[in-house]
């Protein structure tokens, strides 16, 4: 692999115009990320999923070379109808069109050329991988006291000319005091066997409230990787929300800071799986001041051979008097051969506070099955009621209504 | 003032924190062959015995020390302690007590464990371990009569080495992780217990242990071995004295628990936890491991945690056999400098087992509290089911309260459960106490035995008075 990344990121910088700096700097995370590959179980974090292996078997050798000197056709059969919204288009690696129609052009800045921070200090070597290969990131800027009217949607989809690639994104984005985003991410995915790997990064400032929703929903064979950092500042509002259920794999990670007081964060997420679906989600909420909030509430429901994970930690600094977390994780476990696997964690420095959490996971009850069919309900109705209704607890946390109303429908539930 | 009364006052926090002036056999300093080779020696073990702590030691030479802990420690030099110590007297065994050293009557009179039997009211069996020995077993006429075997480790290796090679290493295998392997190699004593078919052991059965010497790791290993229908409760306690080094115990347990059979295991731990700046102590890393290997077979563990500087151990279960069940219940503090890191681990391979978890962790001063544990419930454990609680408790806002769980589910029919809460006592609490005339330590003290409730009554009744009693000491002063 060593030879094949080095012999990639060369042609890459020959084809691009980037500063020395930049340059610079790009080698040295693509030599962090030879040195730490990709992650392996031996590390906590994937002691559940192990990347390396599982892009091994799946897809063997990864290229990591594309080439971004063609445009790619935006394909408008996916456009989603009955919603006007923003777009950004992201199609194999390469974002097309950034299209904010709906709204104030002077309100929203988009940087192109956003630099890449010196800030070297994580060890995620996925995100090392990201900053060294992605040709082209974007920060988009929205201003004090402006919310965006309609909804952005990004769609991440690609077409079957490329296989076995690693298709890096990152984006950037800031809320300045007051504003207010609602991103939608749309997967939608046409060709097979490549590693995606997606780096976001939000600051929100003062009063600011991002919604973030990520839908995973149409089958595909490829492996997926998201990382969500989030900067909260005082009375800030964070939502994410994450169906995830497409995909072979997909690891899904907020990182979120709240870093200022009365600020909060919200989790959501619903686990769909069958037929050797692996996916995980992982979340860290860093309460590092007073009177902050988090909550999260993940529910999975497992087909066969598949599996799903549930990694969450709420960490509450000494200073984080008052904070009050919660976590819930449940699932349901359709199958023998399904996994449900989750590692709830609490790490509490401080003792005015109201943490907890709770994970359950079994099968369907019998007993309720048992009373839907008494109701004249055959067998697989009850089931399908039960999951439904298992379910929709998670997207009725879904704060905004248009948007809840779309994966209502994205799902296939029924008003 | 003098050094006599410095050491009442210093003796005021930590009551067993004395020392006994007593001659002692040591092994040469350090790890190698020949030290292993003294140890099976003056023990006057057979040669398979040997080899297999031969074989243990060829391992540890390979492993590396885990690191994943949340206490960090200073690096243990394993060249620098004595692997052997025990009191000279012992050397020829004493057939009797009356030919017991005064001195080591005296320690354990101390202690509280009297080891005459005419003194004993309460019906408890008694095998004392004093550094390396096991100087005296109680009761053995009583416990003769219905076949149970209660003895020390070594003993058990002369008389009954037929059932010590069949078990011994079965749970906790030599080739298990660091400390575990390293006590296979160099384990000195501990109890062996064998119940027989159908036998309902009459009295408790207890060890005593005791730290004395300086310099010096414990490593004891304790075998139980519940044979068909039998049944046994099985007390632990332990201290040691009051050092400014750090000293090491890494003791082995092994419970098996064939058809039918029940173990309970209790463990009252109050090793010297060091002074109120962090120094001294014992670091408490100790493997113990249950297997319930017979259908309907059930393993307890009880556990209140006060002492040691660091208390890192995983109780655990493997319920092996169909119907089996596991227990976990757990009181673990921490106050000043302490860390703990401990939980258990519920390993379901058999058909409808069961296990439940209840874990309260109590951190005080600066100290630092971690429960770790795993539920693993294994593709072919239908119908198995687990329910975990881990309360925390938080005194103060330099300590932390963390909670690890891992939780794995491959089966379908079967359902895990797991809940857990960090809080403070709150002022309500306090309030509503204080008004009905407590005064605050009073007040903390109630609600903190309230909360700790569930753990204490599944103590026998001896030791559920005294571990009460030992809540309240811990946590005196942390008030405020």
């Amino acid at each position: 692999m060593t030879d094949q990344i080095k012999i990639d990121f060369d042609k890459i910088i020959k084809n691009s115009s980037f500063s020395d700096g930049d340059i610079k700097l790009k080698k040295e995370h693509l030599n962090r990320f030879i040195k730490q590959g990709f992650p392996n179980r031996k590390l906590e974090n994937w002691k559940f999923s192990d990347l390396s292996q599982i892009i091994q078997k799946n897809i063997g050798q990864l290229s990591f070379y594309n080439d971004h000197s063609s445009s790619n056709k935006i394909d408008t059969s996916i456009l989603i109808d009955g919603l006007e919204h923003n777009k950004i288009f992201f199609i194999n690696g390469r974002v097309e069109k950034i299209d904010f129609s709906y709204e104030d052009k002077t309100q929203i800045e988009i940087n192109e050329d956003c630099k890449l921070d010196n800030l070297l200090k994580n060890n995620n070597s996925l995100i090392d991988l990201n900053k060294a290969f992605t040709n082209k990131s974007y920060k988009i800027l929205i201003k004090k006291d402006y919310s965006l009217k309609k909804p952005l949607i990004v769609y991440h989809t690609n077409n079957n000319e490329i296989k076995s690639k690693n298709i890096n994104l990152r984006l950037e984005f800031e809320l300045e005091q007051n504003s207010s985003l609602r991103l939608i991410d749309f997967f939608y995915d046409n060709n097979e066997k490549n590693f995606i790997n997606i780096f976001y990064n939000f600051d929100l400032k003062k009063d600011a409230i991002l919604k973030n929703y990520k839908v995973d929903k149409t089958l595909n064979q490829n492996i997926k990787y998201s990382f969500n950092n989030i900067d909260q500042d005082e009375n800030s509002i964070s939502e994410t929300f994450i169906l995830s259920s497409g995909s072979n794999f997909f690891k899904n990670e907020i990182n979120c800071n709240l870093n200022g007081e009365y600020s909060s964060a919200f989790v959501n997420g619903i686990f769909s799986l069958m037929d050797k679906q692996h996916h995980e989600i992982r979340t860290t909420i860093n309460h590092l001041t007073e009177n902050t909030k988090s909550y999260q509430l993940i529910k999975s429901v497992l087909g066969k051979d598949s599996k799903s994970i549930y990694q969450g930690k709420i960490f509450v600094n000494s200073e984080a008097q008052k904070t009050d977390g919660y976590q819930l994780s449940k699932a349901i476990l359709l199958d023998e051969t399904s996994e449900f696997n989750a590692k709830p964690e609490l790490e509490i420095y401080a003792d005015d506070v109201k943490c907890s959490h709770g994970s359950s996971s079994g099968s369907l009850d019998e007993n309720s099955i048992f009373y839907l069919m008494s109701r004249g309900l055959n067998y697989k109705q009850s089931k399908e009621l039960l999951i439904n209704g298992f379910l929709l607890d998670v997207i009725e946390k879904i704060t905004d209504p248009e948007i809840k109303n779309l994966i209502k429908n994205t799902i296939g539930f029924k008003e | 003032m003098d050094t006599r009364e410095k050491d009442i006052e210093k003796l005021k926090d930590y009551k067993y924190g004395f020392t006994t002036e007593i001659e002692n056999i040591r092994a040469p300093k350090g790890l190698d062959e020949k030290v292993i080779k003294f140890i099976s020696n003056i023990k006057k073990e057979p040669k398979w015995m040997l080899d297999f702590r031969l074989k243990a030691f060829e391992r540890f030479k390979k492993l590396e020390e885990p690191n994943w802990q949340k206490p960090k420690y200073p690096k243990i030099d394993y060249q620098d302690l004595y692997y052997y110590s025990a009191p000279k007297s012992m050397k020829d065994k004493p057939k009797s007590l009356d030919e017991l050293d005064p001195k080591l009557l005296e320690t354990y009179k101390k202690l509280g464990i009297p080891l005459q039997e005419q003194a004993r009211l309460n019906g408890i069996a008694i095998d004392a371990v004093f550094d390396s020995v096991s100087v005296a077993t109680t009761f053995k006429g009583e416990l003769t009569k219905h076949g149970i075997i209660f003895c020390s480790m070594s003993e058990a290796i002369q008389k009954y080495p037929d059932l010590v090679k069949k078990y011994l290493g079965t749970v906790i295998p030599t080739t298990d992780h660091f400390f575990a392997t390293l006590n296979s190699a160099v384990f000195t004593d501990g109890s062996f217990v064998y119940i027989p078919k159908g036998i309902k052991c009459p009295m408790e059965l207890s060890t005593y242990f005791r730290i004395n010497a300086s310099e010096t790791g414990q490593f004891e290993r304790t075998l139980i071995i519940a044979d068909e229908r039998s049944y046994v409760s099985y007390l632990e306690g332990c201290t040691a004295p009051m050092r400014d080094e750090n000293q090491l115990h890494a003791a082995n347990v092994e419970l098996i628990a064939l058809d039918d059979a029940e173990i309970k295991y209790s463990t009252v731990q109050n090793w010297y936890p060091g002074d109120e700046n962090g120094k001294g102590g014992i670091y408490n890393f100790v493997t113990k491991r249950g297997l319930c290997k017979g259908k309907n077979s059930k393993i307890s563990w009880t556990q209140v945690e006060t002492g040691s500087a660091i208390t890192w151990k995983y109780p655990s279960c493997i319920l092996k056999g169909d119907n089996s069940v596991g227990e976990f219940y757990s009181i673990a503090i921490t106050n000043n400098h302490q860390k703990a890191d401990t939980g258990t681990k519920m390993i379901h391979l058999g058909k409808n087992t069961k296990s439940k978890i209840i874990s309260k962790g109590i951190s005080a001063g600066y100290s630092d509290m971690t429960y770790r544990g795993l539920v693993d419930i294994n593709s072919k454990a239908q119908n198995s089911s687990n329910y975990t609680q881990c309360d925390s408790l938080l005194m103060g806002n330099k300590c932390g309260a963390h909670t690890v769980p891992y939780i794995k589910n491959k089966n379908f029919n079967s359902s895990i459960a797991h809940e857990a809460t960090t809080s403070k006592i709150s002022e309500e609490q306090l309030h509503y106490c204080q008004q009905r005339g407590l005064n605050p330590e009073e007040a903390v003290g109630l609600i903190v035995n309230g909360f700790c409730k569930e753990v204490l009554q599944q103590l026998p009744m001896e030791f559920a008075v005294e571990a009460q009693k030992l809540v309240g000491i811990s946590l005196e002063g942390s008030v405020g």
